[in-house]
């Protein structure tokens, strides 16, 4: 006789609740296409980059040797340890300076996504929800936003405060709601009709009560699949407003203004413009690559 | 039909309010417009004459009130650096932006539209797999890096194009590759994912059930119905076209209005950046209008709304 079945739920429960399952079955099938677990592993290389910087690289990014000026990948430097992607104008290294690049990246990424992430959740909570004029407000002001070329307003905004690494992430996530807006409030207008919301407000639920229980769960992987995906857009930014040199000054190391420096070498030393935008382009492809693995995985239908 | 067009054109003019609101509020961010505008070496004097000169003590509505006024006739005052109305400074350079953005859209729905199509048609073939990897880097590519390398290739190593400048056809090339790679990128994953979507649906296996050929399917059942997000996304790409024209022109010292912008910004020239944001914006605003009109005509349901 084999053991009693009752048995077996009863150690498995805490083992494997319904959520926890769920989750595992979620990473499995999103593992399981290559090509989001090869952005996810080239995000988490950055990500290491970033966090590790001071201890992957061997030559400080900012410390200048003119004698070392403009040398080639590969050149050995006097101290013998070789400039694997040779050094810039100012014969700074240029692998360092790409390894501590991540960090204004990254960070501006992240903090710009918060923003006009939550901001943007807000907006299209409010305007799903409600519906009728306030849906008609928000939504001619997301016009508004998006009648801007982006990098004109911004250069301009960032103009006139000053460039500082608060203002550019304060800049691009103010400016950057209207995408997560439109997602989360088409998905609410599908959400409010369905059973289970019109069940609790039935029952008496209040409004922010159905909002946050009901509405905001279940709106929460559109907005994701938006987020990741404008990480890449975020970043790709960052780099441009560097470029113009409008991002985090120098000497601090930011790819866009590296680039800006390459641009000017550019018949004399390839390597200083070509590495920068290697870096850019890997990051942001590799974000895309993890970004299309979610959204296929998550929500197929969703146009993002 | 009439009632649409009239509520859209009803709020294209709120949005367009919205915009010169926010491009007069540009100058008032630090909360000091005279200090934005004049150098930074001008005295507590000059600060305090420019001010009731510029009307800056006035109530802020008022303030807004005649900028408002002035940007209906194209009155944005006079550049601070040339000398010149800020307007026409703009206006000046407005068909070199057209021309570029012009050329790039043209470029990236040549290309993207039947590189989606065959993608879509022609699933998981070789062709599919170039046109979506090639589109995959196109959309992580960051413009001015792309911009760059094209020089380094096409000008400083095979000397082949030109890499400034406007006037000749070759001098279009590089700058309009630049700036249209992202959107050909946007367009053709788009187009391919509208054409496998419309693919699947009944009528199209009806149609085919009835012996209709491939190409016909393709073209007169499947890709008119496509095409509507594809029109969509070229409206919302031209913004992304104007916008992309700051960074694609400063690179190739191309002579428009995201060039003149950005060195504007540099020289502190405020109202030559006042009025490029308006009349870019404008522009966009105006040519979304236009595309809700070819809309209406793909989609008939619109019409009859």
């Amino acid at each position: 006789m084999s053991t009693p079945a009752v048995a077996r739920p009863l150690t498995l429960g805490r083992e494997a609740s319904p959520a926890r399952r769920e989750w595992l079955a979620f990473l499995r099938r999103l593992t399981r296409r290559r090509t989001a677990l090869f952005g996810l592993v080239v995000v988490a290389l950055v990500v290491v980059a970033a966090l590790a910087a001071p201890w992957l690289v061997v030559f400080d990014p900012i410390q200048q040797d003119l004698d070392g000026r403009l040398k080639p990948p590969g050149t050995r430097s006097d101290t013998g340890s070789v400039h694997l992607l040779g050094t810039d104008h100012l014969g700074r290294d240029l692998l360092a300076r790409i390894v501590f690049g991540a960090r204004p990246a990254l960070l501006v990424g992240v903090a710009a996504v918060a923003i006009s992430g939550v901001l943007g959740m807000l907006v299209g909570l409010l305007a799903g929800y409600f519906g009728g004029k306030m849906d008609d407000l928000l939504m001619r002001l997301a016009d508004i936003q998006l009648a801007f070329p982006f990098i004109l307003l911004a250069i301009a905004v960032i103009g006139v405060l000053g460039p500082s690494l608060q203002t550019i992430i304060v800049v691009i996530g103010v400016s950057s709601w209207v995408v997560y807006a439109r997602v989360v409030r088409g998905t609410v207008l599908t959400l409010r009709e369905r059973e289970f919301v019109q069940a609790a407000l039935a029952l008496g639920g209040r409004d922010g009560r159905v909002i946050l229980r009901h509405i905001l769960p279940n709106a929460f992987t559109p907005w994701l699949v938006v987020a990741t995906l404008d990480m890449a857009r975020v970043i790709v930014i960052e780099s441009a407003l560097s470029f113009l040199g409008l991002g985090v000054q120098p000497p601090s190391p930011t790819w866009g203004g590296m680039l800006a420096d390459g641009r000017v070498y550019i018949s004399t030393a390839w390597w200083l413009a070509t590495f920068p935008g290697l870096a850019i382009l890997v990051t942001v492809l590799g974000i895309n690559l993890f970004g299309d693995g979610l959204r296929d995985t998550l929500d197929p239908r969703l146009k993002v | 039909m009439k009632v649409y067009l009239l509520r859209r054109l009803w709020q294209s003019l709120v949005v367009l309010l919205g915009v010169s609101f926010v491009v007069f509020f540009i100058l008032h961010l630090t909360g000091d417009p005279a200090a934005v505008l004049l150098p930074p070496e001008a005295t507590a004097e000059d600060l305090r004459e420019f001010r009731e000169r510029m009307g800056f003590n006035d109530p802020f509505i008022v303030q807004y009130g005649r900028f408002l006024k002035g940007a209906l006739r194209g009155d944005f005052g006079e550049s601070i650096r040339h000398g010149e109305p800020a307007f026409d400074l703009v206006i000046e350079r407005m068909p070199a932006t057209f021309e570029l953005s012009g050329a790039a859209l043209a470029l990236a729905l040549c290309i993207a539209i039947p590189a989606g199509i065959v993608s879509a048609v022609r699933r998981n073939s070789a062709l599919d797999y170039v046109s979506t990897t090639v589109a995959l880097l196109g959309q992580s590519m960051p413009t001015f890096w792309l911009g760059i390398m094209l020089i380094l290739l096409f000008s400083v190593q095979w000397n082949l194009l030109p890499s400034s400048g406007r006037g000749t056809w070759p001098h279009l090339i590089l700058p309009a590759v630049t700036l249209g790679l992202f959107t050909t990128a946007r367009i053709a994953r788009l187009t391919r994912s509208g054409m496998l979507e419309v693919l699947n649906q009944d009528y199209i296996r009806t149609a085919r059930a009835k012996g209709v050929n491939d190409p016909p399917v393709v073209w007169k059942h499947a890709l008119k119905n496509a095409a509507i997000p594809i029109v969509t996304i070229v409206g919302i790409e031209l913004g992304t076209l104007l916008g992309g024209s700051v960074i694609t022109e400063t690179i190739f010292a191309w002579p428009g209005v995201g060039r003149l912008s950005v060195q504007a910004i540099a020289n502190r020239d405020y109202p030559v950046v006042q009025a490029a944001v308006f009349l870019l914006s404008t522009t966009f605003v105006i040519v979304n209008l236009l595309v809700d009109l070819v809309y209406t005509y793909l989609d008939p349901r619109i019409r009859l709304r």
